[in-house]
């Protein structure tokens, strides 16, 4: 275990991690229930290939953008435990 | 070389290498047997998570379910993948960071309550055998189907593999037989997927061919498919007749369930630290998906085709010969029916009855429906003869079947080992119990746990309702283990009275609902504001999360130990030892 040399802004850390949690959970949210459940019938009136759009979401979008969110939300956690100095 | 052949060479050929893997891969510590030593690849340990995950259900059932549901089966795809950005962003790297073996670990020294601990290792212990009972039971229905084996005989073959690689290797042999076996069942999976994709559309990619047109036509697939089936007076594909509410509750009870499974969760505790676990969620997704985008167009593909080539084709007798028949048919210009509906009639899984007597087979909606039996099954299995594949894939989907159902076996038998071991002997009654008594725990409770699981599977027949009660595990893990977990890393007031509360009260609602409308009251109009027991875990977590909110504030602060403790967890590398609620055991350090 290596104890961190200097003084580590846990505070400011924990609430930019907060937030780029909450904005990926607002994505998450959007993809699955809005585009998938809620606003499915209107986004149905527009096709993706031969699938409608809401349907497509439903069934494989929001599963490739659910992929995206995992890798983006490493990629900005690094940077966030460099920022602030944090050993992962 | 026949079809017997080439199922028993990759049955075989898979259960060799799985053995193979389990000497290899001997636990020598509980750290070994519990977490596979915690320095397992993140990579490597996503493809093992995505194993673990993916049951008998997925591989075997899920396209077939879709075809039937269309637009109702999103619920199993959003739910069984988005609850892994849940993970991932909410519960795995704090996890690790707070670095010891098992959920109820968590729950136990987070909350600094014994009791906290017991209903965690009950919430656990249920949702494991609910779901394990099942796994066996695809085990004897794979071997009893393609190999001409007893039922009993299947789970009892499917036991001896499992218990080899689990009581030798714990999570360290688990984990390493997990990885061959995705290799099987994504292999077994995609391979009849990419040649049915292009006899339906000519894309070979299935995700593709899923939003293409239909093969030298000028209308999309899913177009036609909606036609087709409204026109034998079906429900169209692209819709569902459950209520908006519902697919919603459905989706959300799948999706926080699966983020709250002990055996997924514990799968994060092999990595070697918190971004280690962030990224190997990641991975875990990545598997997944490759099988969870293609079930979708699998089960269109499936549909349309099983309607176009079964729906008027001219019935041939079991005594005729088929090709001569066949032929025959074809020459007075008819449609004869299919080889392999010939062939998998005989299983069982699909009936006939010419209720009008005109020697044609009519698949329709309502009672004039000429098809009397059409297991959902049928469509992944079917599938490498419906699109004229050799033998030697079809022996492939045997294999990739067993090897579903014998990971997950595995991963939920780390579970109900580590439970009796660590949770309640080393942890709860046992507690100067030396590192290697421990061990020899493990290995006799998982040898036990083993046992009872293939007594459950064998009477799975008599216990008709496993299939009803996977229910509770999603239920159950949404609204007792995730709240308590997640208000455990977030909000440090949370305390022992709150947990508690909050356990018991998602605990006894979920099964009290369940139970109720799926036992005592079947009728779904009775059904509170239309939400079916499948999708009520995701009501009662709301419920449950509420109690533990008021609970916590009208009773003191959670001490300080633990209060540090929490700040520890939240940042990477700073875990330290924290007074009561680290006396038990010591935190494992990020490496």
């Amino acid at each position: 275990m290596s104890e961190p040399s200097k003084e580590i802004d846990g505070k400011g850390y924990w609430r930019e991690v907060v937030r780029l949690t909450l904005v990926l959970l607002a994505i998450w949210f959007a993809v699955s229930y809005g585009a998938g459940i809620l606003f499915r019938d209107w986004l149905d009136n527009v096709s993706i290939g031969g699938a409608p759009l809401g349907f497509w979401f439903a069934q494989n979008g929001s599963i490739y953008v659910f992929v995206g969110l995992i890798f983006y939300y490493c990629r900005a956690m690094n940077r966030l435990e460099k920022k602030y100095g944090v050993e992962a | 070389m026949g079809q017997d052949f080439w199922t028993y060479f990759w049955v075989v050929g898979t259960f060799g290498t799985y053995i193979a893997i389990a000497l290899w891969a001997r636990a020598s510590s509980t750290d070994d047997f519990y977490v596979a030593g915690h320095d397992v690849h993140p990579m490597v340990n996503g493809m093992a998570t995505a194993a673990d995950w993916m049951s008998a259900a997925s591989f075997l059932s899920m396209a077939g379910l879709i075809a039937f549901l269309g637009y109702g089966g999103s619920v199993y795809l959003m739910g069984w993948t988005g609850g892994y950005v849940l993970l991932a962003l909410l519960l795995a790297p704090f996890l690790r960071e707070f670095g010891k073996f098992t959920v109820p670990d968590f729950v136990g020294d987070r909350y600094y309550s014994t009791a906290a601990r017991l209903i965690a290792v009950v919430c656990a212990l249920f949702v494991s055998f609910t779901y394990i009972a099942g796994q066996m039971k695809g085990v004897g229905v794979a071997f009893s189907g393609f190999l001409g084996v007893e039922f009993n005989t299947g789970i009892i073959v499917g036991m001896g593999i499992v218990f080899v690689y689990a009581v030798l290797g714990g999570m360290k042999g688990i984990t390493y037989t997990q990885v061959a076996q995705y290799c099987v069942l994504i292999f077994a999976y995609t391979v009849p997927a990419i040649f049915i994709s292009l006899i339906i559309t000519g894309n070979p990619i299935p995700q593709l061919g899923f939003i293409s047109n239909v093969k030298g036509e000028d209308i999309s697939m899913l177009e036609k498919l909606n036609t087709v089936v409204s026109d034998l007076g079906f429900l169209e594909y692209t819709k569902t007749d459950k209520t908006m509410l519902d697919v919603f509750a459905i989706t959300g009870a799948l999706m926080f369930g699966t983020a709250g499974l002990p055996h997924v969760i514990i799968r994060f505790f092999t990595v070697s630290s918190a971004g280690a676990a962030r990224v190997s969620a990641g991975w875990a997704l990545v598997f997944i998906a490759l099988l969870y985008t293609t079930a979708p167009a699998v089960a269109s593909f499936a549909r349309l085709n099983f309607i176009d080539t079964v729906n008027e084709s001219t019935y041939i007798a079991d005594d005729a010969d088929y090709d001569t028949e066949a032929a025959a048919i074809m020459a007075a210009g008819g449609k004869p029916t299919p080889k392999w509906f010939k062939d998998w009639e005989k299983t069982g899984l699909l009936g006939v009855e010419d209720k009008n007597g005109d020697g044609v087979i009519q698949y329709r909606a309502g009672a004039d429906n000429e098809v009397t039996k059409l297991d959902r099954d049928i469509f992944v299995m079917a599938n490498p003869s419906i699109a004229n594949l050799p033998a030697w894939v079809i022996g492939l989907v045997v294999a990739g079947g067993l090897a579903a159902a014998l990971s997950t076996a595995a991963g939920l038998l780390m579970v109900i080992s580590s439970s009796i071991s660590h949770d309640l002997c080393r942890r709860t009654f046992f507690k100067d119990m030396s590192d290697k008594d421990e061990l020899r725990v493990a290995r006799a409770s998982a040898a036990g746990a083993v046992i009872l699981a293939g007594i459950m599977g064998m009477n799975t027949a008599k216990l008709g309702f496993v299939a009803q009660v996977v229910a509770f595990a999603f239920g159950l893990a949404a609204a007792s283990l995730f709240p308590v977990i997640v208000l455990g890393i977030f909000w440090k007031r949370m305390n022992r009275e709150g947990a508690i509360a909050s356990m018991l009260t998602g605990l006894v609602s979920t099964f009290s609902y369940i139970y109720y409308f799926k036992f005592v009251d079947t009728d779904p109009a009775n059904w509170w504001f239309g939400v079916s027991p499948e999708g009520i875990g995701f009501l009662f977590m709301f419920l449950s999360l509420a109690v533990g909110v008021i609970v916590a504030l009208v009773t003191a602060p959670p001490p300080q130990d633990v209060q540090d403790l929490v700040e520890d967890i939240r940042i990477p590398g700073t875990r330290t030892s924290h007074g009561i609620a680290d006396e038990g055991m010591a935190p494992m350090p990020a490496e």
